[in-house]
């Protein structure tokens, strides 16, 4: 690894935003990366956006606080920007661009890796095949999650996603195969990041987990770099050393915005909400970095957070967020209200790609079925309730009774968890048979009566006739 | 080819200006750097060409080489494309690399020996159409003709034997025909003429054989937010269309998708000529995370398969998810060059672009005198599900059949989702045509009554929410009741399902029969006395699990569920 030969120039002509914009340069090419060094002795690290004749636009990732026309150097490398890559990056903490913020020394790898990645072979592909499991019941048993997967969650301010989040993180886990995880925070607030941090304390002692945290008062465009660098060291541990990696990224909104501030000090034309016209394709970049390669043991599955901005679904983040992954989990105010966690509104969730990795040989044999079951039985609970407000539950139907009792279990025992709570698949499962026996059996079609003479044991309510 | 030699000048990801290329015309074929990155001259001012690159520019700089090859953006054409994967420019995947990383591949294809069969001989007249003999390979017979622009008098043909693609089989004088040709994507293929017509595009998919039909050589738009459906519903019409070929255009979507895709065709029987499904199915995927502008070229290349397949007397369906990621595309790149941006940031030739994208459908009279088709069918993906933004609202111009998903059915898991209410279909009136001459006259009288019985069902629906169902008359109970039937026994058709995934016109007839049957004994039953209530309490399972429960085509199993659904409701009386 010898150090690519650097080119220097320092010819500033303007400051805009995070760009700064070099004249008499030669040689430099586009998307190379660039190394900033400030009058002070500060160094900073910058991207090429683009390359006129002789003039060069930089992107600076730490701002440009302190850069004037003159004292700043800057020295080109040559190519695009490369981390090392490999496993000396399990059990550590660093900042949204590397950097050690656990004391440690800097990270050094087994080779260097473009961050910007190549695009997969599509037919170098395999189909996502078996489940990750995560210990939420919500999540395994309705919406599974599947290696290779891209599953966001969707949420709002002020809802529990983040602590959703690093439980995934902290409990996750692919049965016997060895499995990683890379968590990347961006835009977190300070208590935020502790609290991730000391959740997921366990798990990098354990040397399974890289942190990468940018936090809010980090320079915010740093954040575009962010998830590239998780990608990056996720897909090399996956791919070359066979791990099962979970990446999770919260939260990308952040990440969507720094993309909009550099678009917009670029005077590009603004699209929908100002976000730029390439985000779908920018975000994408990103998302579909993770999958399964014909032929290698690992997988890269990624779970990024995203809060929607006024609660709003297709703000374009969400909304292109959707038309990218493999579904998507959503998260309810009102379940937050009342007091249940995690609010997963189980109607608005769906996991594409559950049947590829649950049911039989997979996980159990009844599980699919038992899923859909389930989820039908809350639809058909909802319209129960909704006629409940109109007419009152006294007016009811005895079945309509029943189902409104089912959906509070539901709710009490099976959806609420502890935030420490790691439930395993049979735990799950046996607690959905538990609940959907609160049903009479003739409400359960989709389920076959092997499932049921063997699983299914009603629940009788107190002045109900069975 | 040798080029003439420009040097680059500027670079902002996909955009890049060269100087010198003296003499490159619009839509030139122009290579970039030392990697030679394809790349087409978009805008020509003074001395400068602007040019678009079809991969990732990371690295080039200005003074860079561009070399411009002297001919537009051109897919070679041959034996191969089917059961083949490709990138939007038509470049094989299979074999390529697991990362795509930009630049020349190697083209493994190049030396692969074709069997080839002459049919025509030295001293035959040749123009442009005329058959020159075949090629053993995968799938359909594959035909070698003579090329557009060629005519004259075969000088030679090759004897059978192997050839390379790049081999010439004949000459006529001084053009050596090869078994394949190259042809610029973004110019439509000649043929004789358009003729009108039409044929049915059966797809296997209910709500759409029955309420929404398409016709061969029509274009048809699915629009839909996320995770309505879309691709769902191209894939099973890519799967059980009785189109002779498909051409399944992945443009900017899901690479997961697209391995699954290709796993599933290579497992699937093909029930009309055997084999597998693959073979009748050339894949191009640039999904959306390769180069942006290769996406916006492979809707074009995906057209240009189609057509030449088409030249053989074959007639085919474009399947093309995602149009709007090609429009995206066009937009992105429109704004790069500063063009003046019209709605929402497209360009302002989007309506024209894709006027002219839907306009490459037809049935047509080939060169050789063949009647052939090319049907498109493109997904859109409206920004934030809003169906009046640009892409959606022009789409919906210049196709005949719209098949919009509502995001409700989808919510409700009622797949496929194709609303009732936002749906068309202008070829529905020459389909019942088709339909009447070809012994099955119940079609039409079909599908009047269930698109009749679904707005009645809707209206009362919204009048019951007000009123109470129990305040509507028993009479209007029953539309109701069949509303709910219609759906759930007919319309919604599970893909995952191995008997219901695809579903034979005559066990549509028996589906909706039996629906129809059982509604009008209903109506009956309550005129003579039976009370609403009691009607709406009987056990319709039967009916209702008929389409899952019995094979595709079984037409007897949905009698017998018919039948024995009617005795449970004579027993009422
Ligand atoms: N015909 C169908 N049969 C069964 N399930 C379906 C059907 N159509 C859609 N679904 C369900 O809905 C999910 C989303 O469908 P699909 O991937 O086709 O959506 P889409 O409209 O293409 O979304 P996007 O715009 O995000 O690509 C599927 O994974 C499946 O669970
Ligand atoms: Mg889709």
């Amino acid at each position: 690894m010898t150090p690519p030969t650097q080119l220097e120039f320092c010819d500033v002509r303007q400051v805009v935003g995070p760009l700064v914009v070099l004249k008499r340069v030669e040689g430099v090419g586009w998307d190379e990366f660039a190394q900033v060094r400030l009058p002070s002795g500060e160094t900073r690290q910058g991207l090429v956006l683009e390359v006129d004749e002789d003039t060069a636009v930089v992107q600076i990732l730490q701002g440009t606080q302190g850069i004037g026309l003159s004292g700043v150097r800057l020295a080109f490398e040559g190519r695009p920007l490369h981390i090392p890559v490999g496993e000396g990056w399990l059990g550590r903490v660093c900042d949204g661009l590397g950097q050690p913020r656990d004391g440690g020394p800097p990270v050094f790898g087994e080779t260097l890796r473009p961050v910007a990645g190549a695009p997969m072979n599509p037919v170098a592909r395999a189909t996502p095949s078996e489940p990750v499991l995560t210990g939420v019941s919500a999540i395994d048993a309705l919406t599974t999650l599947v290696r290779g997967q891209k599953l966001p969650i969707f949420s709002v301010a002020g809802l529990p996603h983040l602590e959703l989040a690093t439980q995934i993180a902290a409990q996750a886990h692919a049965g016997d195969e060895p499995f990683k995880v890379v968590f990347a925070g961006m835009g977190l607030s300070h208590p935020d990041a502790a609290a991730v941090r000391d959740v997921l304390e366990e798990r990098a002692a354990a040397g399974e987990l890289t942190l990468f945290l940018n936090t809010a008062d980090d320079p915010v465009i740093e954040r575009v770099l962010t998830p590239r660098l998780a990608l990056t060291v996720a897909e090399y541990l996956a791919f070359v050393r066979g791990q099962h990696v979970l990446v999770v990224v919260a939260d990308m909104t952040s990440y969507a915005e720094a993309v909009r501030e550099v678009s917009a000090a670029r005077g590009e034309v603004p699209g929908r909400r100002a976000y730029p016209g390439y985000l779908y394709s920018d975000l994408a970049s990103l998302y579909e970095r993770c999958g399964r390669i014909a032929g290698r043991p690992g997988s890269v599955t990624l779970v990024p957070v995203l809060t929607m901005p006024g609660g709003d679904i297709t703000h374009p983040v969400p909304d292109l967020t959707g038309y990218i992954t493999e579904g998507q989990i959503v998260l309810s105010r009102s379940l937050h209200e009342r007091g249940i966690f995690p609010p997963v509104d189980v109607l608005g969730s769906l996991s594409r790609l559950m049947r590829k990795g649950a049911g039989p040989g997979r996980t159990r044999p009844e599980h699919v079925d038992l899923a859909a079951q389930l989820v039908a039985a809350l639809a058909r609970s909802g319209q129960a309730a909704d006629l409940a407000e109109l007419v009152g539950a006294a007016a009811l139907t005895e079945t309509d009774r029943r189902y409104l009792g089912f959906a509070k279990v539901f709710e009490g025992t099976f959806l609420r968890q502890r935030i420490d709570e790691a439930r395993t698949l049979d735990q799950t499962l046996d607690l959905a048979w538990q609940v959907i026996s609160m049903l009479p059996r003739r409400e359960l079609a989709m389920l076959d009566h092997e499932a049921l003479d063997s699983h299914y044991r009603e629940v009788v309510p107190d002045g109900a006739s069975p | 080819m040798t080029g003439r030699l420009g040097r680059i000048r500027r670079v902002s990801g996909p955009l890049v200006e060269a100087t010198g290329l003296d003499g490159v015309t619009m839509a030139d074929l122009v290579e970039l750097g030392p990697a030679r990155l394809p790349a087409e001259a978009v805008a020509i001012r003074d001395e400068v060409v602007t040019l678009q690159a079809y991969e990732y520019t990371g690295g080039l700089r200005p003074g860079d080489v561009a070399i411009s090859r002297g001919e537009p953006l051109s897919a070679g054409l041959g034996p191969g494309l089917l059961g083949g994967v490709f990138d939007g420019l038509l470049r094989s995947l299979v074999g390529a690399p697991e990362y795509l990383f930009p630049g020349r591949r190697e083209e493994p294809a190049a030396t692969t020996l074709w069997h080839f069969v002459p049919e025509a001989k030295e001293g035959d007249e040749a123009w442009p159409g005329v058959r020159i003999g075949t090629v053993d390979g995968v799938g359909l017979e594959h035909r070698v003709l003579v090329p557009p622009g060629v005519a004259g008098r075969l000088d030679w043909v090759a004897d059978e034997g192997p050839h390379t693609l790049a081999e010439p089989v004949a000459r006529v004088g001084e053009a050596a025909i090869a078994l394949q040709t190259r042809w610029p994507i973004r110019r439509p293929r000649p043929v004789l003429e358009r003729l009108n017509g039409g044929v049915p595009l059966f797809t296997g998919q209910r709500v759409l054989d029955l309420l929404y039909p398409v016709a061969q050589g029509s274009a048809a738009a699915v629009p839909g937010g996320f995770g309505t459906g879309k691709t769902m519903l191209l894939q099973q019409i890519a799967k059980w269309s009785d189109a002779d070929a498909i051409v399944y255009v992945g443009c900017g979507e899901r690479g997961n998708e697209l391995a699954d895709t290709l796993q599933e065709l290579r497992e699937l029987d093909d029930p009309r000529r055997g084999g597998r499904l693959a073979d009748r199915t050339v894949i191009i995927a640039n999904t959306s995370n390769m180069p942006m502008m290769a996406r916006e070229a492979s809707i074009y290349s995906g057209l240009t398969v189609a057509e030449y397949l088409r030249d053989m007397g074959y007639h085919t369906v474009v399947i093309a998810d995602s149009t709007s990621r090609w429009a995206e595309a066009r937009r992105e790149f429109a704004s790069r060059t500063r063009q003046l941006p019209a709605e929402e940031g497209y360009p302002a030739d989007l309506p024209s672009s894709l006027a002219a994208f839907y306009e490459r459908a037809g049935r047509f009279r080939t060169l050789s005198g063949a009647e052939a088709s090319v049907t498109v069918i493109g997904a859109v993906s409206p920004a934030g599900g809003d169906m009046t933004e640009p892409v959606t609202a022009h789409t919906q111009r210049f196709v005949r059949c719209l098949w919009t998903l509502d995001r409700d059915l989808a919510y409700a898991r009622h797949y496929p989702s194709v609303s009732w209410r936002g749906s068309y279909s202008r070829d529905a009136a020459v389909i019942a045509g088709w339909y009447t001459g070809r012994g099955d006259p119940e079609w039409v009288r079909r599908r009047a009554r269930v698109l009749a019985l679904l707005a009645e069902a809707d209206r009362l629906a919204e009048l019951a929410e007000l009123v109470g169902v129990s305040a509507l008359p028993s009479q209007e109970r029953m539309v109701l009741l069949v509303g709910q039937l219609i759906r759930r026994a007919v319309l919604q058709q599970s893909a995952t399902s191995a008997n219901d995934a695809t579903c034979a016109m005559p066990k549509q007839a028996a589906l909706v029969d039996a629906v129809l049957t059982v509604h009008d004994r209903s109506v009956q039953l309550v005129s003579d006395g039976v009370s609403a209530t009691a009607m709406e309490k009987v056990d319709f399972t039967p009916l209702l699990r008929a389409r899952e429960d019995s094979g595709s085509s079984d037409v007897d199993a949905v009698i017998r569920r018919r039948e024995e659904l009617l005795g449970v409701l004579d027993g009422l009386t």
